[in-house]
């Protein structure tokens, strides 16, 4: 069972406490924007075979919204942190690379 | 190529069975075809097969990284069914249907289709509402369904407990002219069929890359060397989002586990499919007696080929309501399986970005049905280097112009 650290409330939450909410630092766009750009804002997705940034929400417990760092192929998870941000944090990234000192970086 | 019969049989039991050839050849990699496929998956095979029956394109190679029919053609829960709602849908899942029919003739292999039908059960008033509006939208498209009664269902399986205390059964969508085949014998049949036309199927060939100049694709790298080609046609499930990575596009999918589950063999119980998408799971029993089982996808992006136990415990919970009887059974085998799911849960057929380049995937959780109707589909694509009428609808560009096709209501749980 897939196990992830809520960092509002610190409970290590189980995934049947928690909803999961897709890539995470998604790229809004409104009004005004092209055909393309909304097409890859609403539906292309990284799904990537690998490092993972998503959103998930604990739900059956203190109902915050937060983002992990996962890997796709291990079902490893690097690391949680806050929802409050538009990228993964420099200690996050170094959580990952210390673990996969080849991978590409995110982007 | 050496046909099976009843003499093929009467003639080897009289010689020790030492004249069976091997049912496809295992070749090396030619340097050039006219057309690789990517992924020997039951719709893999089915394209090359419909390139080389109705376009006579034979200078085909069937690449995949595993063993042939290892991916989701060998984890399914083997359903063929055709009730969907919305027209491009129907049209070729009742194509795959029909050609189902006349599979083993046409292949000259057993696939031990089984038309025992399937019913979908209404547990809700809204379901209700939902499924009867799928079976005039059936009447429609020439789909043979129709909505039964509560009674007609404890008719047709009789182990089901109809008056469950938390979702009693209001009625149920029937296809009689649904049921399940052998879904290894599927890709096998259709290997045997494309390597007697000269195709080469490759196993344990993993592409690493998609070679292309000015646009256009012109071959891709494996862990077997380069091969060129004049066209690509990726046609894989789960890792399509990878491969598209490697070709330079993004596709609008994410990819998740879904798994399936058997029982230890009991003796005859249940004749038709039953899938109860209110409670999530599906169920049917195999010829050996297995009863086969199916539930809903995990919630995140996973490519481990495994799931999560959670969802077996609330599958076989919400089945054992439906199903008193099995309440003692104990489980063989669980596995898992990646499926890609679009945000329409409709498949994607066509052309890509990269020119010469054509896709067959995103068919969520439910592929293993559409698989001739998808090949049939496919090969036109490829054949013509422009989609045919029955994956017109099917392209990518379909998110960009919004035309939908939204089948989340007959995907339900699984699809």
């Amino acid at each position: 069972m897939l196990i992830l650290e809520c960092p509002y409330c610190g409970v290590m939450a189980d995934e049947t406490d928690l909803h999961g909410g897709g890539e995470a630092h998604l790229k809004r766009f409104g009004p005004g924007s092209s055909d393309d750009e909304f097409e890859t804002y609403l539906f292309h997705r990284k799904n990537p075979k690998g490092v993972h940034f998503e959103r998930w929400r604990h739900v059956s417990g203190c109902g915050k919204w937060f983002h992990a760092a996962r890997n796709t192929m291990t079902l490893e998870v690097y690391a949680t942190y806050s929802a409050q941000t538009t990228e993964p944090p420099q200690d996050v990234i170094d959580a990952v690379k210390a673990k996969h000192p080849d991978w590409e970086g995110y982007k | 190529m050496r046909r099976y019969s009843a003499f093929a049989i009467a003639r080897e039991a009289a010689r020790y069975h030492t004249g069976w050839e091997r049912a496809w050849k295992s070749p090396k990699p030619k340097k050039k075809y006219d057309v690789v496929i990517v992924g020997a998956g039951g719709h893999g095979l089915a394209t090359a097969f419909y390139l080389g029956k109705n376009f006579g394109i034979t200078n085909v190679a069937i690449i995949e990284k595993g063993w042939l029919g290892g991916g989701n053609t060998g984890r399914n829960t083997t359903i063929i069914r055709s009730n969907y709602l919305q027209d491009p849908s129907a049209a070729i899942y009742e194509k795959a249907r029909s050609l189902y029919e006349t599979m083993s003739q046409d292949l000259n292999y057993n696939v031990m289709f089984s038309p025992r039908g399937v019913m979908m059960l209404a547990q809700t008033e809204h379901e209700v509402r939902g499924y009867v509006r799928t079976a005039h939208a059936n009447a429609l498209q020439g789909v043979t369904t129709e909505f039964i009664s509560p009674e007609r269902v404890k008719e047709l399986v009789p182990i089901m407990n109809i008056h469950g205390p938390r979702y009693p059964v209001l009625g149920a969508l029937w296809q009689a002219r649904a049921g399940t085949a052998r879904h290894d014998a599927v890709a096998w049949g259709y290997a045997r069929a494309c390597s007697d036309m000269g195709m080469d199927i490759i196993q344990k060939c993993e592409v690493t890359g998609v070679r292309q100049e000015n646009g256009n694709v012109t071959g891709v790298d494996t862990t077997h060397g380069q091969i060129d080609c004049d066209k690509l046609a990726m046609v894989v499930a789960g890792n399509a989002g990878h491969l598209a990575e490697m070709a330079g596009f993004r596709l609008p999918m994410e990819s998740v586990a879904l798994q399936a589950l058997v029982s230890e063999p009991i003796k005859p119980c249940i004749d038709v499919v039953v899938m109860a998408n209110t409670v999530h799971g599906y169920m049917s029993q195999s010829d050996k007696g297995e009863l086969v089982i199916g539930g809903g996808t995990d919630g995140f992006n996973n490519y481990t080929q495994r799931g999560s136990f959670h969802h077996v415990e609330e599958t076989v919970r919400a089945l054992v309501e439906t199903f008193p009887i099995i309440s003692r059974l104990k489980m063989l085998r669980q596995w898992g399986g990646i499926v890609d799911v679009t945000g329409d849960r409709s498949p994607i057929i066509g052309k890509t970005p990269l020119g010469n380049c054509f896709i067959n995937c995103g068919w969520g959780t439910g592929g293993f049905k559409s698989i001739p109707g998808s090949g049939w589909a496919m090969a036109e694509t490829v054949a013509k280097g422009e989609p045919g009428s029955l994956a017109a609808e099917f392209g990518l560009n379909r998110f960009t112009e919004g035309r939908f096709i939204d089948e989340s209501v007959a995907a339900g749980v699984a699809h």
